[in-house]
């Protein structure tokens, strides 16, 4: 098992693959979060901090941590293009997650114009992490695109419902050559360690730490899950036994040649 | 019922007085308030006959205990758990009901909680509606701001601290044009992140005006979807024509505007049907709209000028708790507000279990925002309020009781891209 597992996104190495979402929290507890997840990215809505507000959610970001802003508010290629590019003149660093929702109900993202922006930020030097659908023809056209990473949903945001697209999302997996990033959807820490099983390369989550009993403490949980997701898939699996228990004579043990 | 709402003034004259009392007293003498009147835009929008059938054949009585509990055990609410949830039957059930709409508020919002003002910049008003402190036979301080008032305005309410302005007028176009509204609300957005208009409904073409004057949220309350009753409390002027406000939400989205809030004011007429109407326009409008951000409000009806007998009859504090419950259950993504017509108990309460924006350093009348956030005389005259608010509350002391309640006041969430 390597020693030097990294999770390398754009050139840039992080030791932890848990990215920490964070509207959906008080800031105070940002810190907090960010220390017992173990967390080296956090994301952050470039909506939100597009403001004068009293408390600015970058003066909670614990120093040392990657901003990983999105584009969330935009409906198409273009409205996300000019949020990155704000983004990186408000000092957001060159990372961004696009983001691009036509459907106001569910916040299912627009695979289409998604590669369109991506495209266009990727040739301005942005390394660019699209939220998307999992399907394996919009990934490869991510991939062509200049993506740095592909952030499939497991099911719909906020839903805390797992893995939902997890067929999907393994053949990304298994057919992308870029990390691939599990976001929305995942409510618990156990079907955080089935994405890292299963080979993604990444988890990120928001809504279920901003829903628990004890924030800082689910965090920790997620650390761990991923964690052993992440061992897990370096180690191998095991062999998973279908059918009663594996056959004591051979089934080739006739063959002599 | 009618005749707590009416007031006579005694600046009125004699045949102001015989209009005033024939529009109250012969339907024969109003006008058709289901017909357009010239200028206004007819959209043949479908959404109308949806709303309305759905509304019109709800019957709440026939809902029982076994629906609630059915509705409240789905994932997905249907429109028919989401009329048991507003039924009498569902009363019983308040403390589940919040239950769930807490859990699906905080999955879709977090704990965040969004603030806003509201700025009155005039209060002429053509309209004769029987509740409203600013109708047109009531005798009250009428005011219109000019741009250099309402850039004052504007500079003390930014300077505490708000981010989002929701802007107001009467309803008068001769008083206050659509170009009015406009440079008003180019000044707003020299001031503020986020800028909505309250203001009588109007063309496609114009709220693509005020879209590029830096509006992108357009709210209109329907007042009742009643059209019956509808008839009975707008006597006079453009607001009489029902279905023309009806669609006024659906050509603002044809502008381009982002968003749309919309309800009726209950009490007005039966707030349940009023409330599953309310719901529905939003959810339909979504549906046909998919990104258009959606909001519903739940004002209840208020004291005005020379009226305080006004009231929300039975809509009790336990009944608006449930309509918001049922809201949030039915449209879990869907932006709810609640406003200073409720009181600061109700609101501390409300925005842990379903509403996402509260109003804060409120004020309903004209060009009085330094007076009332400073102390400060007004040398210049002020406006007369719409109505009474319940819930005075600054921005500061708004923002300390939020975080106090652990919620995470949230002044900006939007670009104008």
């Amino acid at each position: 098992m390597k020693n030097d597992d990294k999770l390398v996104l754009g050139g840039h190495e992080f030791s932890s693959r848990f990215i920490l979402g964070s509207g959906k929290y008080s800031m105070s507890l940002i810190e907090a979060a960010v220390n017992y997840a173990g967390a080296e990215m956090i994301t952050l809505a470039v909506r939100r901090t597009n403001s004068k507000e009293n408390e600015n959610i970058l003066d909670h970001i614990p120093e040392g941590v990657t901003l990983l802003p999105n584009t969330s508010g935009a409906r198409n290629a273009d409205e996300a293009v000019r949020i990155a590019r704000l983004a990186r003149e408000l000092g957001c660093g060159d990372f961004v997650k696009v983001e691009i929702m036509r459907d106001s109900k569910y916040l299912l993202p627009d695979n289409q114009e998604t590669i369109r922006a991506t495209e266009i930020l990727a040739k301005e030097g942005f390394i660019v992490m699209p939220y998307m659908y999992p399907d394996l023809n919009a990934a490869r056209d991510l991939v062509n695109a200049g993506a740095a990473s592909v952030m499939p949903l497991a099911s719909p945001i906020g839903s805390n419902k797992g893995l939902a697209t997890k067929d999907f999302i393994q053949i990304l997996i298994d057919e992308i050559d870029l990390p691939i990033i599990v976001d929305a959807g995942i409510g618990r820490p156990s079907q955080a360690c089935e994405a890292m099983e299963m080979g993604a390369a990444a988890v990120m989550s928001n809504t279920a730490l901003a829903t628990a009993g004890d924030l800082p403490v689910m965090a920790e949980a997620f650390k761990q899950a991923i964690q052993a997701g992440r061992k897990a898939y370096l180690a191998g699996l095991g062999r998973v036994l279908t059918r009663g228990a594996s056959p004591s004579d051979s089934l080739t043990g006739f063959l002599h040649d | 019922m009618e005749n707590n709402y009416f007031v006579d003034s005694d600046k009125l004259s004699a045949a102001a007085l015989e209009k005033k009392h024939r529009l109250e007293n012969d339907p024969s003498f109003r006008t058709d308030h289901m017909k357009y009147m010239e200028g206004m835009e007819h959209i043949n929008s479908d959404i109308m006959d949806k709303v309305m059938s759905e509304m019109n054949s709800y019957d709440y009585n026939s809902y029982t205990y076994a629906d609630v509990r059915a509705a409240l055990s789905h994932d997905h609410c249907t429109v028919e758990d989401f009329k048991a949830l507003l039924s009498p039957a569902a009363e019983p059930f308040l403390e589940k009901m919040a239950e769930k709409a807490r859990l699906e508020t905080q999955k879709h919002f977090g704990n965040t909680v969004y603030l806003f003002t509201p700025l009155y910049i005039a209060n002429y008003c053509e309209n004769y509606c029987v509740y409203c402190g600013f109708n047109c036979y009531n005798d009250i301080k009428r005011m219109k701001l000019n741009m250099e008032q309402i850039e004052h305005e504007m500079k003390v309410i930014a300077d505490s601290g708000m981010e989002e302005i929701l802007i107001l007028t009467g309803e008068s176009r001769a008083q206050s044009s659509v170009e009015y509204i406009g440079e008003a609300c180019k000044l707003a957005r020299k001031y503020f992140r986020m800028v909505g208009v309250e203001i009588y409904p109007v063309n496609t073409e114009e709220y693509k005006y005020l879209h590029e004057c830096g509006v992108d949220y357009v709210t209109v309350f329907q007042e009742t979807y009643d059209s019956d009753r509808y008839e009975q409390l707008h006597l006079m002027g453009h607001k009489r024509v029902w279905p023309y406000r009806f669609e006024a939400q659906e050509r603002a989205l044809m502008g381009g505007m982002r968003g749309v809030a919309g309800s009726a004011l209950l009490g007005l007429s039966d707030f349940r049907k009023d409330a599953l109407a309310s719901a529905l326009h939003m959810y339909y409008l979504q549906r046909k709209y998919p990104h258009a951000e959606i909001s519903l409000s739940c004002p209840r009806l208020r004291p005005i000028v020379n009226n305080e007998k006004i009231n929300p009859l039975d809509v009790h504090e336990k009944q608006l708790c449930q309509v918001l419950c049922a809201y949030r259950i039915f449209l879990p993504f869907c932006g709810i507000t609640v406003s200073s017509r409720e009181s600061e108990s109700f609101r501390n309460g409300i925005v842990k279990i379903a509403a996402t924006k509260v109003s804060a350093g409120v004020s309903t009348g004209i060009g009085d925002h330094e007076s009332k956030y400073t102390g400060k005389e007004n040398s210049e005259a002020e406006g007369d309020e719409q109505f009474e608010i319940a819930d005075g509350r600054s921005f500061k002391k708004m923002y300390e009781d939020m975080s106090g309640e652990g919620l995470q006041p949230v002044l900006n969430d939007y670009l104008y891209v």
